[in-house]
């Protein structure tokens, strides 16, 4: 395709791309570099129903007198990305020089909020991802082997994960492992321990949101693998089994790579996603012992007050982590693509 | 008041557009849209608000319990989407930060030339809410259980442990005790009644340097901790709608909860005849001595917006003061403890009562209070999951805190 007709036939897109993608993110690295106005505090009396009490208030009119001379509020650099909720610089220097071991480093590092959020984000990425693939491909090998007339069933029930809204499906998931509920109250009496509790312990906690995001994203990994396990091609499988290759031979030596760039496919997209784990913290309120960067993001916008320019340094530093996580997966594909040109 | 996390998500913004005309208001025209929370006391607000619509009155209102996440965006347009925000102490302040309210001096002397001073939230001599109900968390005691190991009600932190561990020998509960200690807001609110119970104070006077990270914040954790070793282990996840759960199913008997779940605790829905004929809402507890109840008052009260034009301004306020009407509160007697005419303090105002008249202290109106609030949420759970002391719970609250007011220009 000439590069002229290339760029009319992607101009939609594009444009709605810098649109709706493009310039937020401009805007959000703007936010992120400014906060807020010095606010002018005044002592009021302010009376109520309970009473009158002299307390403080913003000084509304100065304030605005600041606001109408720099709306974007006062420039602060990097500063909001180096500070306590964000990068730490100056508290994980202090924990490097007090601490003597790097476990007990590593435990203040993990004290601090994002790195406490990062932790919880990567293991997630690391531990839901490849068991989605691996999941996803026997589920897809299962289905295809099954008879014709039970395939369409069971693929119906095989993505009913994918179809419940994430948020629904965690809140079902909640009920169920509540003390009271059929999983929690079946593992209390399966371990004769009443004090079993999925939502208090930590690590039982973080188990959980593994096993919800599996659930949940398998049916995806699913759906694509069975696709391409329609266009495998029966020749070279015959070929293989006349050559004696057993069922597992035939998987891995001719399956697996022919679905190959299919996988790179659901690396990519399960990566991105996982990265962005937030339904299940909200839904399962297991904000006490897993945050995520999405959360944090969302927990900063919440409130009273909003932070908006601490949840838009946040919002850069996710970018920039599914920029760096995605870098190898996208350079293969860049690699490959330049090889078949060549 | 729920403010719980939990309902936020299952929450759906109800908007009720008025069918008929039926009332007289006295209004000749003009827009009415209101912002509020979601609970029965302000649908029922809601409602008689809309008896004033009519062909040159247009009333709307969306109820939704994450009012309070849209309401500084909704009023800053100007117009503002709507023309009243129903708001109470803390959520009055964004608004105020801003200047997105207006003063109803005026108003009132139109339309409610006889409404109480203690109706009038007043702000540097200039009144900025109307305020209609009360709120605050109290004690709920089960005396069927109280009867049985033969204790009296508690009125101090310490005869509740007491009681507490009473029952827990007893074999007759386990866990016994819940207060909404879910992580974040529910659990913030907790340290704040406890703390202000034990006579501390949450800044310097004056400032927004906070004063939490000091031997009282210590004895506030302490306290904490020592009541959740007797509510169930999963107490990090508790919210209004939980702990209700827990006391209507019978899994407590000693519950330290919202009084606007009295109506709901005490109706004969979702719980035994047993349970409900056995709750006894009591004010909140005193700690270390202290002669303040350890719990914070709240008020909702509603406001009028400053960008939409003076018709609209009075509209609104005509039409919400028909939804407060004498009828309307006595027609909805329990589901608040009302600050208007027509309310008969029932069994489920006692607890609030009881408290607002111990001397409770009101939760601190000042800008910078949510932000603490938020730190507090956030970083005590680690603590009570026993990962971390005491001291550096506080320490992370302090920096927390901190690192927020210096973004929000509040602490240089």
């Amino acid at each position: 395709m000439p590069h002229r007709t290339f760029l009319w036939f992607i101009l939609p897109s594009l444009s709605a791309m810098i649109l709706f993608i493009a310039l937020p993110i401009v805007s959000v690295v703007i936010q992120s570099l400014h906060v807020e106005h010095e606010q002018v505090l005044v002592t009021v009396e302010t009376c109520g129903p309970f009473g009158c009490t002299n307390e403080t208030r913003v000084d509304t009119e100065a304030t605005a007198a600041l606001r109408e001379a720099q709306p974007l509020g006062r420039f602060n650099g990097l500063g909001t990305y180096v500070n306590r909720a964000h990068l730490a610089t100056a508290e994980l220097s202090a924990a490097w020089r007090t601490t003597d071991s790097l476990g007990a480093f590593l435990g203040q590092a993990l004290n601090l909020p994002f790195y406490k959020a990062l932790a919880f984000t990567l293991a997630y990425t690391a531990v839901v991802t490849p068991l989605v693939l691996v999941l996803g491909l026997a589920i897809a090998l299962g289905v295809n082997a099954l008879p014709r007339l039970l395939r369409g069933p069971t693929i119906f029930f095989s993505l009913l994960p994918m179809i419940v809204t994430p948020l629904i499906g965690s809140l079902v998931l909640f009920w169920m492992v509540d003390a009271n509920g059929v999983i929690g109250a079946g593992m209390q009496r399966l371990f004769d321990d009443p004090d079993l509790s999925l939502k208090a312990s930590p690590a039982l906690t973080w188990a959980m949101l593994f096993v919800y995001g599996v659930w949940h994203s398998a049916p995806f990994a699913f759906i694509v693998f069975y696709a391409g396990l329609q266009t495998v091609p029966g020749e070279t499988l015959e070929a293989a089994m006349i050559d004696g290759a057993n069922r597992w031979e035939r998987v891995r030596y001719v399956v697996i790579p022919h679905l190959m760039p299919l996988a790179v496919f659901v690396t990519l997209m399960q990566l991105m996603d996982n990265f962005r784990v937030f339904e299940p913290i909200v839904g399962f309120q297991a904000q006490a012992s897993a945050t995520s960067l999405s959360y944090i993001i969302y927990s900063d916008l919440r409130g009273d007050t909003q932070q908006f320019g601490s949840a838009a340094a946040t919002s850069v530093l996710t970018i920039i982590g599914v920029a760096i996580l995605l870098a190898p997966v996208l350079l293969r594909t860049w690699r490959d693509f330049n090889r078949k040109r060549a | 008041m729920t403010f719980s996390k939990m309902t936020t998500l299952t929450a759906i913004a109800t908007v009720m557009t008025a069918s008929a005309a039926l009332a007289d208001c006295g209004i000749a025209s003009g827009r009415v849209a209101i912002l509020s929370n979601d609970f029965p006391a302000l649908q029922a607000l809601a409602q008689g608000a809309m008896e004033c619509a009519s062909a040159t009155v247009e009333v709307t209102a969306n109820q939704t319990t994450t009012h309070r996440d849209l309401q500084v965006a909704a009023l800053t347009a100007n117009p503002a989407e709507y023309t009243s925000a129903v708001v109470a102490n803390s959520s009055i302040v964004p608004l105020l930060n801003d200047g997105l309210i207006r003063p109803l001096d005026d108003l009132i002397a139109q339309y409610a030339p006889d409404l109480p001073a203690l109706n009038r939230i007043t702000i540097d001599g200039k009144t900025m809410a109307v305020a209609f109900m009360a709120n605050a968390q109290h004690l709920f005691v089960r005396q069927d259980v109280l009867d049985q190991i033969g204790a009296e009600a508690p009125t101090t932190y310490e005869a509740v442990l007491e009681v507490l561990a009473a029952i827990r020998d007893a074999g007759i509960m386990q866990h016994p005790f819940a207060m909404n200690t879910g992580s974040g807001w529910n659990l913030g609110e907790e340290f704040v009644n406890l703390y202000l119970g034990f006579g501390g104070a949450l800044f310097e006077p004056g400032t927004a340097n906070p004063t939490i990270n000091n031997e009282t914040g210590l004895a506030t954790l302490e306290m904490l901790a020592a009541l959740n070793a007797y509510a169930n282990p999963d107490f990090l996840t508790f919210d209004s709608n939980a702990t209700q759960a827990l006391w209507e199913g019978g899994e407590i008997a000693v519950g330290y909860m919202w009084g606007s779940r009295g109506g709901a605790i005490l109706d004969n829905e979702n719980s035994t005849p047993e349970i409900v004929a056995a709750t006894k809402l009591m004010g909140a507890p005193t700690v270390a001595g202290g002669v303040l109840p350890a719990s914070t008052l709240w008020w909702d009260g509603f406001t009028i917006a400053a960008n939409i034009p003076d018709e609209d301004a009075a509209a609104t306020f005509q039409a919400l003061m028909h939804g407060l009407r004498p009828e309307v509160i006595t027609a909805n007697n329990d589901a608040a403890v009302w600050l208007m005419e027509g309310f008969t303090p029932g069994a489920p105002a006692l607890g609030v009562t009881a408290t607002a008249q111990a001397g409770a202290l009101p939760y601190p109106m000042v800008p910078y209070a949510g932000l603490m609030h938020t730190a507090l949420g956030n970083e005590l759970a680690q603590f009570l999951q026993g990962q971390e002391s005491a001291e550096q719970a506080l320490a992370d609250v302090e920096a927390a805190y901190l690192a927020a007011a210096r973004e929000q220009g509040f602490v240089q």
